[in-house]
């Protein structure tokens, strides 16, 4: 297997984890090839996952563009409502292949703590989830489900007490018991082989949307939308497309309230080379080489790194990247809401919001596919709380109505 | 320019194991690193890791990691750090200094350029906790144009044919991490620690140090029975997050470095080697 790619990606961790990455990777490469798992794997993503997910034709919202037609790769129909436990279950089955008995997890917005909490269950494996603890208090009601699926959930109080420094505690936490801990990380980022291993897991979100447009429309999109935080979503329907060079890819990252206010989670329109949690890529970071802490919106967006594979394609320009801020996030939420009936996760709603850009320059037999990552019941309380924020004369519950 | 091989030489003239002492510079403050390394150095330590803070230190255990935090917030960068270390190895000709951290610090002040600064300075060597062997190229060729030794990591889950090949062209010392897990003391040191110090020590070809878990004199009397060298920092760290008198605590720093420095010793031939060999 590829442990760089183009100068990013690697495995910068101490030594003492080295040999599970590579008992890691061995055994990831076995159950690769191994047809009884693939065939358990392609089972429990159709009865438990719900899978294949619908590639639906937002019909109310192409018409408002007036563009391209935009299609939504329902990923937020999954159990769990997002893309995550098509991960989760993968790094499951192998977790149980390799005999270990311990899941630990990262979790920001507490979607991926719960998909690992829920996969946990499933087979019968202990889980224990690291979550910073200023998330721990804006994302109660995951935390909930967390401890309901019998995980115990590990407050984090160092540094920003949010992802990254969750992510450090599951790190650490792997350093101190390797043989018998599981560690699943929740996106395309970290040592190699989790990278490349996320992605094959997520590249079901892409072979699927490939065929479904093909079969709809009769030919490939001309775009492919996704948000990017870590990029799992985004890396595992790109994974589809890669041989289609006619179809831009195009990958939204958090722009907060703007790349100039430091306050945004843009690691490739507005980081440096780095290297983070076990990998190199772009990274925000000080002038001194300290990684910043991200901000935005939407809480599963904002993590200061970003998948390894993502700064590759940066750079040799195998797709794009651009950045959305809250604002237009926010306002594409709300616009997806009204015009198709679907709540759509903050961080979906970035990718939304790019589409809405993106379809008025199409022709209308052009297509476009949007990741829709994840649904947005779990935002409703921040989702308030921003428009509370933004308009102060306004009475937070009046603050959903259009004036 | 590097100093490691002189002082583990004269270690093992005096029959006792080097005693490497961790600072976190700008923990509680530099003057204060600063202080701390003039006392340590009085106090018997022949080897200064000057630990250089960063936002992430996933090796590091909550000792560390709150005195990294209270450096950053002090503003403490590469370039500080850098001024400490040229004016305490100019103080301190006798005694190696190797700077120990994470590599992002590194990558993004330029790697050329710290080698080139750090060799100036007189420091022998650098530690970087998360470069593993597959990636130490990063460093290696830097480290070797400027003489300076990057000193490589072996862990107990570390196979000993990866050891083997970790330690094939070490220069200075290889350090070994006594257990699993992150920096801070622990109850005990393993079992097994003597058995693979010997098999570590057969293949190395420079010395071999014990860090991770040692805080007392009876952890460096153990280590020091196996091992060249015995590394401790949390333990001297501590002391100065459970006061807010800094001089009290770098007292009470400094008892547990003279505490370490007698663990060290093997024999009665260094009964006068804590105060004749500091500086």
């Amino acid at each position: 297997m590829n442990s760089h790619y183009g100068i990013y990606g690697g495995q910068y961790v101490a030594e003492t984890l080295m040999f599970a990455l590579h008992e890691l990777e061995n055994a990831y490469l076995a159950a690769r090839n191994d047809p009884e798992f693939n065939a358990e794997l392609a089972g429990l993503l159709a009865d438990y996952v719900g899978r294949e997910s619908p590639l639906y034709f937002a019909e109310r919202l192409t018409a408002h563009c007036k563009g391209a037609r935009i299609y939504l790769k329902r990923e937020d129909l999954n159990h769990t409502g997002a893309h995550k436990i098509n991960n989760t279950i993968g790094q499951a089955l192998l977790a149980r292949r390799m005999g270990k008995t311990r899941l630990i997890a990262e979790t920001g917005a507490g979607m991926h703590g719960v998909a690992t909490a829920t996969v946990a269950a499933r087979f019968g494996l202990e889980c224990e989830v690291f979550m910073g603890e200023l998330d721990v208090r804006r994302q109660a009601p995951n935390v909930e489900r967390m401890l309901a699926l019998g995980a115990a959930v590990h407050p984090v109080s160092d540094g920003s007490a949010t992802l990254k420094d969750a992510m450090n505690e599951a790190i650490r936490d792997w350093t101190a018991r390797p043989r018998d801990t599981f560690y699943v990380i929740g996106t395309v980022a970290g040592p190699h082989p989790y990278p490349a291993m996320v992605r094959d897991f997520q590249s079901v979100i892409g072979v699927e949307a490939r065929r479904q447009i093909l079969d709809k429309t009769g030919k490939l999109p001309a775009e492919v939308i996704a948000c990017v935080g870590g990029g799992s979503n985004a890396m595992g329907i790109f994974s589809g497309f890669l041989k289609d060079p006619g179809v831009r890819l195009v990958g939204v990252e958090a722009g907060g309230r703007g790349l100039g206010s430091q306050l945004h989670a843009a690691s490739i329109c507005g980081g440096r080379v780095g290297v983070l949690h076990g990998c190199k890529t772009y990274v925000l970071q000080t002038p001194d080489g300290q990684v910043r802490e991200a901000y935005s919106v939407s809480a599963g967006l904002d993590y200061p790194g970003v998948g390894p594979e993502h700064s590759y394609f940066a750079d040799s320009g195998v797709a794009s990247y651009t950045a959305v801020d809250d604002d237009e996030a926010v306002a594409a939420f709300r616009l997806l809401a009204r015009l198709e009936g679907i709540i759509p996760a903050l961080e979906s709603a970035h990718a939304v919001a790019q589409a809405i850009k993106a379809a008025p320059r199409l022709r209308p037999e052009d297509s476009i596919i949007v990741c829709l990552s994840g649904r947005g019941d779990k935002d409703m309380d921040n989702l308030k709380q921003y428009l509370a924020d933004s308009a102060p004369d306004d009475a937070a519950g009046r603050s959903f109505q259009e004036k | 320019m590097n100093n490691l091989s002189t002082v583990f030489e004269r270690c093992r003239r005096e029959n006792r194991a080097a005693l490497v002492i961790f600072v976190s510079c700008g923990f509680p403050s530099l003057a204060d690193s600063e202080a701390l390394i003039d006392a340590a150095v009085a106090a018997g330590a022949d080897i200064v890791e000057l630990g250089m803070p960063f936002s992430d230190p996933i090796a590091d255990g909550r000792v560390i990691q709150l005195a990294s935090q209270v450096a950053l917030r002090q503003g403490v960068t590469l370039s500080k750090v850098l001024d400490l270390a040229r004016n305490a190895a100019h103080r301190h000709p006798d005694t190696a200094f190797v700077l120990f951290g994470y590599f992002n610090v590194m990558l993004n002040f330029g790697v050329a350029r710290l080698c080139d600064e750090l060799a100036a300075s007189g420091v022998s060597g650098i530690l970087a906790v998360d470069l593993p062997f597959e990636e130490r190229g990063e460093l290696l060729g830097d480290c070797h144009r400027t003489g300076l030794s990057l000193i490589p990591l072996v862990s107990p889950e570390t196979p000993p044919e990866r050891a083997r090949a970790i330690v094939a062209d070490a220069t200075g010392f290889v350090y070994c991490v006594s257990v699993r897990g992150v920096t801070g003391r622990r109850r005990g040191l393993p079992p097994d620690l003597g058995e693979r110090l010997a098999g570590l020590r057969s293949i190395s070809p420079v010395p071999v140090a014990v860090g991770f878990g040692i805080g007392d004199r009876a952890a460096a009397q153990s280590v020091a029975a196996v091992a060249d060298g015995v590394v401790a920092g949390s333990a001297v760290l501590a002391p100065f997050l459970d006061q807010d008198d800094n001089a009290a605590a770098q007292e009470r720093a400094v008892g547990v470095i003279r505490e370490l420095r007698r663990g060290c010793r093997r024999g009665p031939a260094d009964e006068h080697g804590a105060a004749g060999s500091g500086s």
